[in-house]
C-alpha cells in the first residue's frame, strides 16, 4: 500500500525544493518548469506537475495554435454572432435554429489512440465528443466520423480500419446515437497517423443550454459516472514507477495501455441521468472528463466560476489499488462528469443517479476564495490559482515559413499528364475512376453503423449531407456535412481551406437546407515545423475569411498537431463541418434520380480544365501538383440560395454535390442510389474528358421536374447562375448513357462501385 | 378508450422512444415501463423494444430477463397478454423462455444496418393479422447478434406449426430458414429481429411497412 510518506505534499515541497523532478519525460520545458515555480512561489508538488504538464501540453492548452485561433474572433461580424449562443471556448457551440430551439456540435479529433489501438481509440473519440455535447446542457442526436487511413491496399490498413470501423459502430450503436455521414479518405501519408474525428450534433431548448462553470460559496462538485483507474494515464506514470515497488500494488502493475477503454452502456446510462437531471433542474454547472480527466474539469470549473474549490480527492471512486493522487487527477477513465449542485439539491441528484445505476460521488464544494485546493488523506497536495493551470499556459508564436518545395509542387501541374482521348479510354476511366478507394461506395462501411434509431434520420449515407429532424411537430431540422480535399490544401492551405468550407456548405445547401454555423477539426504535423505552421496558418485564415464571406460564423473546433511518421507530416487535413437548418425536413432534396421519369439534368455552375490534386490525377498518374480548383463563394452562396428555394417551392426532385472525381461520378452515384438510369448528352463543343472528371467547385447536378423546368432555369438565368443541360433521367435505359462516348449498364456500375471496399476488407 | 401499449426499459434500450411514437402514429397510447418495477401498470399489450441493455457484455438479453418487470411480463404472457420482442426484446424473450431458440453473432461477425424485405409467412398472429399472408414487407435490421439457431426438433416444430412468422429473403446474418421473427404457440408472442418501429413513415424509414404490425394488435385487443 500507499504510505502518506511517500506523498509529496505542499509542505513536503516546501521543505525539499530542490528535489529534482521529471518534467522533461512530462513533456515541460525548462522554461515551463521554471513558470510554474516562480507562479507557485516553490516547487509544484508531484500533483501539480501532473496537472499542469497535462493542462499545459498542447491538446490542452493549444500553445502553438491560440494566437491563430484568435483570428476566428476577428473575422465574425455581429450579425454572424447573431443567432450564437455559445462560440469557441465552450465544451462546444451553440446556434439558435428557430421554434425556440437550440443546436450545439462539434468535432474532436482522436487520431494517435486510434493507430495504437484502432477499436478503443476511436470508439473512446466517440465517447469523448458525445460527452462535449451533453456538457451542453443538450441531449446528443447523432454522430458523423471522418476517417482517413493509408493506401487502402496497404497492410496495416487492414489492421487499422477495421478497427477503427468496429470501434466507431460499437460504440455509437450501443450508445443509441444514429450515425448519419462522414467520409472514409485513403492517402499514403496517413499510414503511420490515421485520423479519427468523430462529431456529434445535440439539441436542447434554448432556455437550457448548461455552460460550465462552479459558482456559489457552499455548493458541491459531484463526480459521477465510471470509476476513475489506471487507463490512460500516460505519461504521468513517470511520477509513479521510480516511487513503487514491482508489486501488484506499485510500479510494476502500472505499465497499463495508455489508450483508454471504452464503455458504451455506462455512457448511454450517463447520458439518460445527465437528461434527468438537467430536466430536474439539480445542477448550476457541469464538465464532462475527458483529457486530462480531473486535472482539465475541476481547473476548467473553478477557473470560469467566481469562487475556489476544494476537491477531496480520498473520496473519488476508484478501480485500481495503490493510485496516487497524481494519477487519479491525470486518469483519462472514460464515461464520468463531474457537476455542480447546491447543497440542498443533493439528495435529489443523487437519487435521480442511484435510479440509473450511476456511481455518485460529492468529492468538494466551491468555495469563497480564488485557490483550487486539493486534499488527500488529510494532507493538501494541490494548491494553485485554477486559471494558472487551465487557461493562462504557455503561448507560442512559432515560426512560420512557406516550404522551399512549395513553389516545385504547385509548378507541377497536371496540364502535361496524359488524358483518355477516345471514346474506350473514357469509359475504361470511368469505370476505374467509380472503383478507386476514394470514391467507391462507402456502404461497407456505413452499414456498420445504426442510422435509424431515435427515428429521426431523415438522409444518411451515402447523402451529401446528414439530415435529423429535430422538431417533431414542426418538421425543423438540420443537415451536417464534413469535408476536406487535403490535396487541394497541399497544393494551397488556403485556397484549399476554403474549398473544404465550400464543399461542406454546397453539401448541406444540396439538400436543401440553409448553411448556418461552421466547426472544425484542424489536423496537422509539428507546429515546431515552420513549414507546418505555414500550413496552419494559412488554412485558418483561408477558413475565417471564408466564413466571413459566407456569413457562418465557426462556433467551435478542435486542432490536433504532430500527426506525422517520423519527420513527414500528414497532407494538412482542416476538417471542416457546416451545420443547416431546414424548416420542414419533408422537404429535403435526395440525392438519387427516379422521382419521375424524363426529368432534365442540369448542371449549375461553371465547369473549367481543373485537375489539380483531382482524383484523377491521383488515381491514374498518382500525381499532387499544380494549383487546385479556384473558389468562388458569391457562387457557392447564389447556389445555396437558389437550392433553398428550389427545395422550397419543389422545383427539383434530386441534387447532388460535384467533387471528387467530377460529373461523371455525381451522375453515377445519382443514378445507382436512384436505381433509375440517365442519358447524358455534353454540350456540342465540350471536351468530355473536361466534362466529366474535373472538380471545378461551386456545381451540383440538379434533376427538374418538366413542369418546373422553366420557371427554375429562369431563376438561375435572373440570379446569374449558370447552368447547362446535360440530359434526361430515363427510367427505361438501367443504364448510364453518355452520348458518344459509352453506354455503361447500372449493374455494371454497381459492381464496380460497391465491389471496391468489400473486396479490400472482407 | 384507446388500447394501452405497454414499452419496457431496460438500462441501454435505445429503440424505447422510436417503439412509443409508433403505438402512437396506430392511435394507442404508449405507457413507459421501468426494468425495475414489478408493475406493468395495467396495460393491454407489452412491448419489449431494441437497444443493448444492460450493455450486452454478456449473451443479448441474458441480464435483463431478470429484470423485476420481466417476472410480471411472463405472468402476463401465460395469461394471454400479447407480447413483441424486437430486436433486444427478442433475445430477451428467448433468454426468458418465453420464445424457443436463440440469437448469436451474424455469421459476417460485423454489426449490419441495411433494409431488409422480410416475407410474412403467418399473418394469423396477434402482432400480424393486418398483413396478407405471403406478403413482402421493407424493414430495417441493425444488429450484432441477429443469427436465429435452434435444434432441429424446435425448427421442425416451428415449421410444422407455422410459427415462423418473418423470414427473409435475402438472409444477412445466417439465421437458420431465413428465420427473422417467430411466435410461441399461441400467437400472441412474438419476436423479431428486424424493427418495424423504424417503418412507419416513408421520411424517416424505409417505408411503412412496419405500421402493420401495431395495427394488428390493436384488432386484436378490440376483438378479444
Amino acid at each position: 500500500m500507499t504510505s502518506t510518506d511517500t506523498i509529496d505534499t505542499v509542505e513536503h515541497a516546501l521543505a525539499t525544493p530542490d528535489h529534482p523532478q521529471p518534467y522533461r519525460e512530462l513533456g515541460l520545458r525548462d522554461d515551463e518548469y521554471e513558470r510554474i515555480r516562480a507562479i507557485l512561489g516553490r516547487r509544484p508538488t508531484d500533483a501539480e506537475l501532473a496537472m499542469y504538464s497535462v493542462m499545459w501540453s498542447e491538446h490542452c492548452s493549444y500553445k502553438s495554435s491560440k494566437v491563430h485561433l484568435r483570428y476566428f474572433g476577428e473575422t465574425t461580424t455581429d450579425e454572424m454572432r447573431s443567432k450564437m449562443l455559445a462560440g469557441i471556448g465552450e465544451n462546444a457551440g451553440v446556434i439558435d435554429i428557430g421554434d425556440g430551439w437550440a443546436v450545439t456540435f462539434k468535432a474532436e479529433s482522436h487520431n494517435h489512440p486510434s493507430y495504437v489501438e484502432p477499436h478503443q481509440g476511436a470508439a473512446t473519440g466517440v465517447g469523448g465528443i458525445v460527452r462535449d455535447i451533453l456538457a451542453m446542457g443538450a441531449r446528443p442526436l447523432a454522430v458523423q466520423d471522418s476517417i482517413r487511413f493509408g493506401p487502402a491496399d496497404a497492410p496495416d490498413t487492414r489492421r487499422v480500419l477495421p478497427g477503427v470501423v468496429a470501434g466507431v459502430g460499437g460504440y455509437g450503436n450501443c450508445l443509441g446515437l444514429p450515425n448519419i455521414g462522414g467520409e472514409v479518405v485513403f492517402d499514403r501519408t496517413y499510414a503511420g497517423n490515421p485520423l479519427v474525428n468523430a462529431l456529434c450534433v445535440g439539441a436542447m431548448r434554448v432556455q437550457d443550454l448548461h455552460l460550465a462553470h462552479a459558482s456559489g460559496t457552499g455548493n458541491k462538485i459531484m463526480l459521477f459516472g465510471a470509476r476513475t483507474g489506471l487507463d490512460g494515464i500516460g505519461g504521468v506514470s513517470v511520477l509513479a514507477s521510480d516511487t513503487f515497488s514491482g508489486d501488484e500494488d506499485g510500479g510494476g502493475r502500472k505499465k497499463l495501455p495508455s489508450v483508454q477503454v471504452g464503455d458504451p452502456f455506462t455512457e448511454k446510462v450517463l447520458i439518460e441521468c445527465c437528461l434527468e437531471l438537467f430536466a430536474a433542474g439539480l445542477v448550476v454547472g457541469i464538465q464532462d472528463l475527458g483529457g486530462a480527466g480531473l486535472s482539465c474539469a475541476t481547473s476548467e470549473l473553478a477557473s470560469a466560476g467566481d469562487g475556489g474549490m476544494v476537491v477531496e480527492l480520498d473520496r473519488v471512486p476508484l478501480r485500481a489499488k495503490g493510485m496516487t493522487p497524481a494519477e487519479i487527477l491525470s486518469s483519462e477513465s472514460q464515461e464520468r462528469m463531474c457537476a455542480v449542485v447546491q447543497p440542498a439539491d443533493v439528495a435529489d441528484f443523487l437519487a435521480v443517479c442511484r435510479k440509473w445505476d450511476v456511481i455518485a460521488t460529492e468529492i468538494g464544494e466551491v468555495t469563497d476564495g480564488d485557490r483550487l485546493v486539493i486534499n488527500w488523506r488529510g494532507a493538501t497536495v494541490v494548491d494553485v490559482l485554477p486559471r494558472t493551470v487551465a487557461h493562462e499556459g504557455p503561448v507560442y508564436q512559432r515560426p512560420i515559413a512557406r516550404p522551399s518545395t512549395q513553389d516545385s509542387l504547385v509548378a507541377d501541374s497536371p496540364d502535361s499528364l496524359a488524358r483518355p482521348a477516345t471514346a474506350a479510354e473514357l469509359r475504361a476511366t470511368l469505370l476505374r475512376m467509380v472503383a478507386s478507394p476514394n470514391l467507391a461506395s462507402r456502404r461497407w462501411v456505413t452499414q456498420q453503423y445504426d442510422r435509424y434509431v431515435r427515428g429521426g434520420t431523415v438522409l444518411a449515407q451515402p447523402a451529401d449531407s446528414g439530415m435529423i429532424r429535430i422538431d417533431e411537430r414542426t418538421g425543423r431540422g438540420v443537415a451536417v456535412s464534413t469535408d476536406c480535399n487535403s490535396r487541394y490544401v497541399a497544393l494551397d492551405p488556403y485556397r484549399g481551406a476554403q474549398l473544404a468550407l465550400a464543399e461542406a456548405y454546397r453539401n448541406v445547401a444540396v439538400t436543401g437546407a440553409t448553411p448556418a454555423a461552421v466547426t472544425d477539426c484542424l489536423n496537422f504535423g509539428s507546429p515546431e515545423d515552420p513549414g507546418v505552421m505555414w500550413q496552419f496558418r494559412e488554412a485558418l485564415h483561408g477558413l475565417a475569411d471564408g466564413c466571413r464571406e459566407l456569413g457562418i460564423p465557426v462556433i467551435g473546433g478542435n486542432v490536433s498537431f504532430y500527426n506525422q511518421t517520423g519527420s513527414v507530416a500528414i497532407l494538412p487535413t482542416p476538417l471542416v463541418g457546416v451545420l443547416g437548418v431546414i424548416d420542414d425536413v419533408r422537404r429535403r432534396i435526395p440525392i438519387g434520380f427516379g422521382a419521375e421519369t424524363g426529368e432534365s439534368l442540369l448542371l449549375l455552375g461553371t465547369t473549367r480544365d481543373e485537375f489539380g490534386g483531382s482524383e484523377w490525377a491521383h488515381v491514374v498518374h498518382n500525381h499532387l501538383g499544380g494549383q487546385p480548383p479556384r473558389v468562388d463563394l458569391a457562387v457557392e452562396r447564389l447556389l445555396a440560395e437558389v437550392l433553398a428555394v428550389a427545395g422550397r417551392e419543389g422545383m427539383v426532385s434530386s441534387a447532388h454535390d460535384l467533387s471528387e472525381g467530377g460529373l461523371a461520378q455525381a451522375v453515377v452515384e445519382a443514378a445507382l442510389i436512384g436505381e433509375t438510369g440517365c442519358r447524358i448528352v455534353l454540350p456540342v463543343d465540350a471536351d468530355p474528358f473536361v466534362w466529366l472528371f474535373a472538380e471545378s467547385s461551386g456545381r451540383a447536378l440538379v434533376a427538374v421536374p418538366r413542369a418546373a423546368e422553366l420557371r427554375f432555369t429562369e431563376m438561375c438565368t435572373a440570379r446569374r447562375l449558370p447552368w447547362t443541360r446535360v440530359g434526361v433521367v430515363d427510367a427505361d435505359v438501367d443504364a448510364v448513357e453518355i452520348q458518344g462516348v459509352a453506354t455503361i449498364g447500372l449493374s455494371d456500375l454497381r459492381v464496380a462501385w460497391e465491389g471496391t471496399l468489400p473486396a479490400l476488407f472482407g | 378508450m384507446s388500447a394501452r401499449v405497454g414499452v419496457i426499459t431496460f438500462p441501454g434500450s435505445l429503440d424505447d422512444s422510436d417503439t412509443a411514437r409508433a403505438i402512437g402514429l396506430v392511435g394507442a397510447e404508449a405507457v413507459g415501463l421501468w426494468h425495475g418495477d414489478a408493475d406493468l401498470r395495467g396495460v393491454d399489450a407489452v412491448i419489449l423494444p431494441g437497444g443493448f441493455s444492460y450493455g450486452d457484455y454478456l449473451r443479448a438479453g441474458a441480464i435483463a430477463r431478470f429484470a423485476p418487470v420481466m417476472g410480471e411480463v411472463v405472468a402476463a404472457a401465460r395469461r394471454g397478454m400479447p407480447v413483441l420482442g424486437i430486436c433486444n426484446g427478442f433475445q430477451v424473450l428467448c433468454e426468458a423462455g418465453l420464445l424457443p431458440g436463440a440469437l448469436t453473432r451474424n455469421e459476417s461477425l460485423h454489426f449490419v444496418c441495411r433494409d431488409e424485405w422480410l416475407r410474412v409467412d403467418n399473418a394469423s398472429t396477434a402482432w400480424t393479422s393486418r398483413f396478407e399472408p405471403g406478403a413482402e414487407i421493407l424493414v430495417p435490421i441493425k444488429h450484432m447478434e441477429g443469427c436465429y439457431v435452434a435444434d432441429q426438433s424446435t425448427v421442425d416444430e416451428l415449421e410444422g406449426e407455422g410459427r415462423v412468422v418473418f423470414r427473409y429473403v435475402d438472409n444477412p446474418n445466417g439465421s437458420r430458414a431465413d428465420i427473422a421473427g417467430i411466435a410461441d404457440a399461441s400467437g400472441r408472442i412474438v419476436g423479431l429481429m428486424p424493427h418495424p418501429e423504424h417503418a412507419t413513415d416513408a421520411l424517416t424509414g424505409p417505408s411503412d411497412d412496419g405500421l402493420g404490425m401495431f395495427l394488428s394488435v390493436l384488432d386484436h385487443l378490440v376483438a378479444a
